[in-house]
């Protein structure tokens, strides 16, 4: 295990993996870098006059294939930083380069899985599934196959049919996770998606993300301020700051997979993720109190 | 379920026997106060001669192609409401404050326009229900959550696609009583655009009564207007709601 104390540089290579080599345990520093965000600040007008700073100067890379972790204290600006790389929501100052070229708005090769989900009552379990590709213009037959390739491996073959609403909490994540891979998006994006969910279905869709993720290659950037989470998860967690945001301190989870979140291995991981995430939280309460 | 059809038939019932005493009494002459029997003389004698089959298809027909024109107007003028400040705070004040003008004042103004015509009534139910199927949708499309339209984005829906499949059927539930209360509205211009100058339709019937004096028909053709009204209401709208309801998975209304 070793931990990493980021540097802010463009040349803060730590981890990473190229389609086609072995995807549990192991780093590969050749790997390419699919997502590079590139000193972004954010900063509205404060109501007291001035500006509120809510992220501060964040740069960060993730290589392709790598399942990137942000963990924080509630207001760190974690999320909005999701909706950024989506395309969703513009910067202040700075960019976000997928590939080398600049973001510019959403795109279906981007997929952000909100903490709401965001699915759409109004369609069918499948038809919620096939929208990004309805949208892309991918006929209908074809539609059909992918839709029902990717509720297979949620294991929802047989809910094509239902409305999003006579699905339990822990399905629903499940369509939005098959909505979101049908596009095939290069990134995918992860917005606390797993904290209303029992510990049971957590721990259940942990194994099945790690093992999507596997299966697919895909890129992931997970917010979480579950540290046990992040440390299950992870090939890297970033820990921020409270307001304003700003990327504290990198830790590489260098552990093999798949894992189980009792590895005591990663319990540790967790308790060197929270011991720097604690120090943080109590910082950023002082301050709050101070400025009071 | 039962003991309420129960109570609702004891409650016309009763409603129909003291209707039959009073016309019994003669208190006031029978072109004041129908019997139920001239009533329903008059309702036989209408469908026989075709002439209320006739008025039935004919306004029903207006009001489908005026609340056609209505809704798809209404939408249009309500997402751009919604999607504009500057439009909201010009054009939306103006909308609010014609909607407190009855759609009937709009007749002399159709009449000068488009003369004597079919064109007339339909721009009198239109301006009828168009103001209230715009700010229905207008405030549909505000308050449906802000997630499905960032979902939609997301997964490469923009433009008329995204209003198609996403920001329209999303604001559904919020706007559909805007759609019933613009129906409401369409009916009530309808018939009041009918009584003063077109030709056939149930509006006329109603004013041929009152020319003949024959008080019978007029409140036959009034319960004919009564009924048609609710029944669109009651099994058009109300399936529409109840079919969204259980998609949404909202519980019923009570």
């Amino acid at each position: 295990m070793m931990i990493l104390t980021f540097n802010g540089s463009a040349t803060a290579v730590v981890s990473g993996r190229e389609k086609g080599l072995p995807l549990f345990g192991g780093h590969d520093a050749r790997s390419k870098r699919k997502v590079w965000v590139r000193n972004v600040t954010l900063s509205y007008p404060a109501s007291k006059g001035g500006r509120l700073v809510a992220l501060d100067g964040i740069d960060l890379q993730v290589r392709s294939g790598e399942f990137l972790c942000m963990v924080g204290p509630s207001g760190c600006g974690k999320s909005t930083l999701l909706h950024i790389i989506t395309g969703l929501h513009r910067p202040t100052s700075g960019d976000v380069l997928i590939d080398d070229s600049v973001v510019g708005g959403p795109s279906p090769n981007r997929i952000l899985i909100f903490q709401e989900l965001g699915l759409f009552p109004w369609l069918t379990v499948a038809d919620n599934v096939e929208f990004g590709l309805k949208m892309a213009g991918v006929s209908r037959s074809e539609r059909k196959d992918k839709a029902a390739h990717y509720l297979k491996m949620v294991h929802l073959s047989h809910f094509g049919d239902n409305y999003i609403h006579q699905l339990s909490g822990g399905m629903r994540q499940r369509v939005a996770l098959a909505r979101a891979l049908a596009t095939e998006p290069e990134v995918l994006l992860m917005d606390e998606p797993f904290a209303a969910l029992d510990a049971q279905t957590r721990d259940l869709l942990h194994d099945e993300l790690e093992r999507i993720w596997a299966e697919t290659g895909r890129t992931i950037i997970f917010v979480t301020h579950n540290v046990r989470e992040a440390a299950r998860l992870g090939d890297r967690v970033m820990v921020f700051t409270f307001r304003p945001g700003r990327i504290k301190k990198e830790f590489l989870v260098d552990l093999p997979r798949p894992r189980q979140i009792e590895d005591s291995a990663v319990a540790g991981m967790a308790r060197d993720i929270l011991e720097e995430l604690r120090t943080e939280i109590n910082r950023s309460l002082e301050q709050e109190y101070s400025a009071k | 379920m039962t003991k309420r059809v129960f109570r609702q038939l004891v409650f016309y019932a009763l409603l129909l026997a003291v209707w039959i005493v009073v016309a019994r009494l003669r208190i006031w002459p029978p072109y004041m106060v129908p019997s139920p029997r001239g009533v329903y003389e008059s309702l036989r004698a209408g469908f026989s001669d075709h002439s209320f089959w006739i008025a039935i298809v004919v306004s029903m027909k207006r009001i489908a192609i005026g609340y056609a024109i209505s809704v798809a107007i209404g939408i249009v003028l309500g997402l751009l409401l919604a999607s504009s400040n500057f439009l909201e705070e010009t054009l939306g004040g103006l909308l609010l404050s014609l909607q407190s003008l009855p759609s009937i004042c709009w007749l002399p103004m159709a009449v000068l326009w488009f003369g004597l015509s079919e064109k007339a009534i339909l721009f009198v139910v239109v301006m009828g229900s168009v103001l209230s199927v715009t700010i229905a949708m207008e405030s549909g499309r505000k308050q449906m959550p802000k997630i499905y339209g960032l979902a939609g984005r997301n997964l490469g829906a923009n433009g008329i696609k995204l209003f198609f499949y996403v920001l329209f059927p999303a604001s559904l539930p919020y706007v559909v009583s805007g759609l019933k209360q613009g129906w409401a509205f369409a009916w009530r211009s309808l018939i009041a655009g009918e009584m003063i100058f077109v030709t056939l339709g149930l509006g006329q019937l109603l004013m041929t009564g009152r020319d003949l004096n024959d008080m019978s028909q007029v409140v036959a053709v009034m319960i004919l207007i009564v009924v048609l009204g609710y029944a669109v209401d009651g099994l058009l709208f109300k399936t529409v709601e109840r079919r969204l309801q259980d998609k949404w998975g909202l519980s019923p209304a009570t």
